[in-house]
């Protein structure tokens, strides 16, 4: 208890901390908002709560791991895990989601719990249960007397994801496939109407999301570490980022993830690393109980 | 009626006789009859009332804790208890240990109901899927918190004394307490269920909007039904920290992934709202287990992972729903032949 009175001291005494530990929150946040995106994506599309999301994160982290111990370049491991995963996710769509897509919510998240344990187990099974990494190289900005300090590779990072939400948001406006999407998420029967294939759609959005994903994953791998169980905190995370947010709201899935990514910092400066998981998956009740108090109000205002 | 008698009969004599007649399958048995227990509760949310939550193993370890703490609490200072860990020796006579098996399991019933119903209070607002990732997450919390509360011992946990006397009396003593507390269970179940209480916890779970129009207090029944399994799950959480002896929070006390997802399994591969799905998809579930444990080395995750997916995925009825299709006449439905409305029987 002291220890963590101590560690808020420091954050008033010296607030140039604060900024160091607001910059690292945004940056990893950029990344939990990538994969909750993709969340948002397909419980907006296919009403499906997928809860292997970190493991498809993580998943992706490997094989772009995997590239870079057989000497391929770290930067050209975030396409291709991109193209890898949006090939596991249409074959997951296939055996899995498919059958369960006009079942009950209940249903939808076991079977992706099942699905979470097995490519955890997978992952534990070909990789190790060790944590890996890829070391880019670069070097290290310091500002503020080396209070603040800025990898290079982060900020890559960071403009990579920016990237590729960019990349998504103009495909889903403007491509075909991407307006078929959005009519399906407004409503699959009138879409089907309309001569979309929906049952096309759905594969397609499960696919895209396994693969951006995916590509969040070997961007992790570069600026922080993969292990095969972490799936479920990246899984947790998506959780609070999109129930915080709310679907089909990107601006506030872009800004809980970062928020979330901030307010991990602050609470692994100040309970220590330790408490990383608790954090989170505290941050998830808060957010449900906030959704609780607000259904309360809408159900009042009906009386 | 005779053949009903006769079909319990045999039942209670197979699991009197189970113990001496496989004497090395002791803590095996036991574990099944854990396995029914948290199944049956977990069908009475679950099944019964269609709140599937994936946070029961939350009263679980805490009933391990309460009935730990309140044994040592009774004869010993608990902070200086679990500070000493291994250290010094602690002697708990027959009496003591006899005291605390029997008091701290009720204790750790009760709080768990009292805990289920402030966490209901909390929860039961949330539908469907968020009533499974809110529970969910308390359970996690709960762990993370328990196992970083030094005065309950912290990560490393609790030890509880050895049986006093033989080691193997004890194993048996262990395997009828918890199916004493199966066979209380499964009686009250399906006495409950037979009660207005079924029926309107059965209402709640086909159109809660409905059932709160037709004047039922839904809030008061779900966290009525709650605090019954949490109870249940308490006392079992309470015998299996005496029969483990040493537990820890993380991997054995509120194990989310392991009897937190078995449980659910368990429900689901027997047959979900049925009084006879859980006890059947426990004992299935446990059996494939220990076979993959044993056999598939490395794999067994893996197993245990695609299990769940193909039970949930092409198997949703579980092995009762399936019997109650092919032969509704077992389960005292007539089957009509006459004419077209042959389907409405089942």
């Amino acid at each position: 208890m002291e220890q963590f009175l101590v560690n808020f001291g420091l954050l008033i005494e010296f607030p140039i901390v604060n900024l160091k530990i607001v910059l690292d929150g945004v940056m990893i946040g950029a990344l939990f908002a990538l994969a909750a995106y993709g969340l948002a994506l397909v419980w907006g599309v296919m009403n499906v709560k997928n809860l292997a999301q970190g493991d498809f994160v993580i998943a992706g982290g490997y094989v772009s791991w995997w590239l870079v111990e057989y000497g391929l370049p770290p930067l050209l491991g975030v396409p291709v895990a991109f193209v890898v995963m949006a090939g596991v996710g249409w074959i997951v769509y296939l055996l899995i989601i498919r059958p369960i897509l006009d079942r009950d919510l209940f249903t939808t998240l076991l079977a992706t719990f099942g699905l979470a344990i097995i490519m955890a187990q997978l992952l534990n099974l070909m990789f190790g249960s060790d944590t890996q990494a890829v070391d880019l190289g670069y070097d290290t900005l310091y500002f503020a007397d080396g209070f603040i300090d800025v990898p290079i590779a982060k900020l890559i990072a960071v403009l990579m994801a920016m990237g590729l939400a960019l990349g998504v948001i103009i495909f889903m406006k403007y491509s075909r496939m991407g307006q078929a999407i959005r009519a399906t998420a407004q409503d699959a029967r009138a879409a089907r109407v309309m001569g979309i294939n929906t049952d096309r759609v759905y594969a397609f959005t499960w696919s895209l999301n396994a693969a951006i994903c995916g590509a969040a994953g070997a961007i992790i791998v570069m600026v922080w570490v993969i292990q095969p169980f972490y799936g479920i905190t990246h899984s947790v995370r998506s959780f609070v980022i999109v129930t915080a947010a709310g679907l089909g709201n990107l601006p506030g899935v872009i800004a809980a993830g970062l928020g979330i990514g901030a307010l991990e910092q602050y609470g692994a400066h100040i309970f220590g690393i330790g408490y990383q998981q608790a954090i989170a998956v505290i941050l998830l009740l808060l957010v449900l109980i906030y959704r609780l108090v607000q259904q309360r109000r809408v159900r009042q205002s009906l009386q | 009626m005779a053949r009903k008698f006769l079909f319990y009969g045999a039942l209670i004599i197979l699991m009197t006789v189970a113990p001496f007649v496989f004497p090395a399958f002791k803590t095996q048995l036991a574990t099944i009859w854990l396995m029914i227990i948290v199944a049956m509760t977990w069908d009475m949310t679950g099944g019964q009332m269609g709140y599937n939550s994936l946070g029961n193993i939350t009263f679980y370890g805490t009933g391990m804790y309460v009935a730990a703490l309140v044994t040592i609490g009774m004869v010993y200072d608990v902070g200086d208890y679990t500070n000493a860990f291994g250290g010094k020796v602690y002697d708990f006579s027959t009496g003591q240990y006899f005291s605390g098996l029997i008091i701290g399991c009720l204790a750790a019933g009760l709080f768990c109901a009292l805990t289920a119903v402030i966490i209901g209070y909390i929860t039961f607002g949330l539908r469907g899927p968020y009533f499974a990732i809110g529970t969910l997450g308390v359970a996690i919390a709960a762990g993370e918190l328990v196992s970083n509360w030094d005065w309950v011992g912290g990560g490393q946990g609790i030890a509880l004394p050895i049986y006093p006397g033989d080691y193997e009396v004890g194993k048996v003593v262990f395997y009828f307490l918890f199916a004493g507390t199966g066979v209380v269970l499964f009686l009250f179940a399906k006495w409950l269920y037979s009660t207005r209480f079924g029926a309107a916890i059965n209402a709640i779970r086909d159109d809660e909007e409905k059932a709160e129009a037709m004047g039922i207090h839904t809030l008061q029944y779900k966290l009525a039904t709650w605090a019954m399994a949490a109870f249940f799950v308490g006392v079992a959480g309470g015998i299996s920290a005496f029969q483990l002896i040493h537990f820890e929070p993380l991997e054995s006390a509120y194990q989310t992934i392991n009897l937190g997802i078995f449980m659910v399994v368990c429900v689901l591969l027997g047959g979900k709202g049925t009084l006879w799905g859980p006890v059947v998809g426990a004992v299935l579930f446990h059996v494939f287990k220990e076979v993959t444990w044993n056999y598939l080395l490395g794999w067994q995750w893996v197993a245990l992972g695609v299990l769940i997916v193909v039970t949930v995925v092409y198997f949703q009825g579980g092995v009762v729903g399936w019997l109650m299709q092919q032969r509704p006449e077992w389960f005292g439905v007539q089957r009509v032949v006459d004419d077209t409305s042959t389907e409405e029987s089942s």
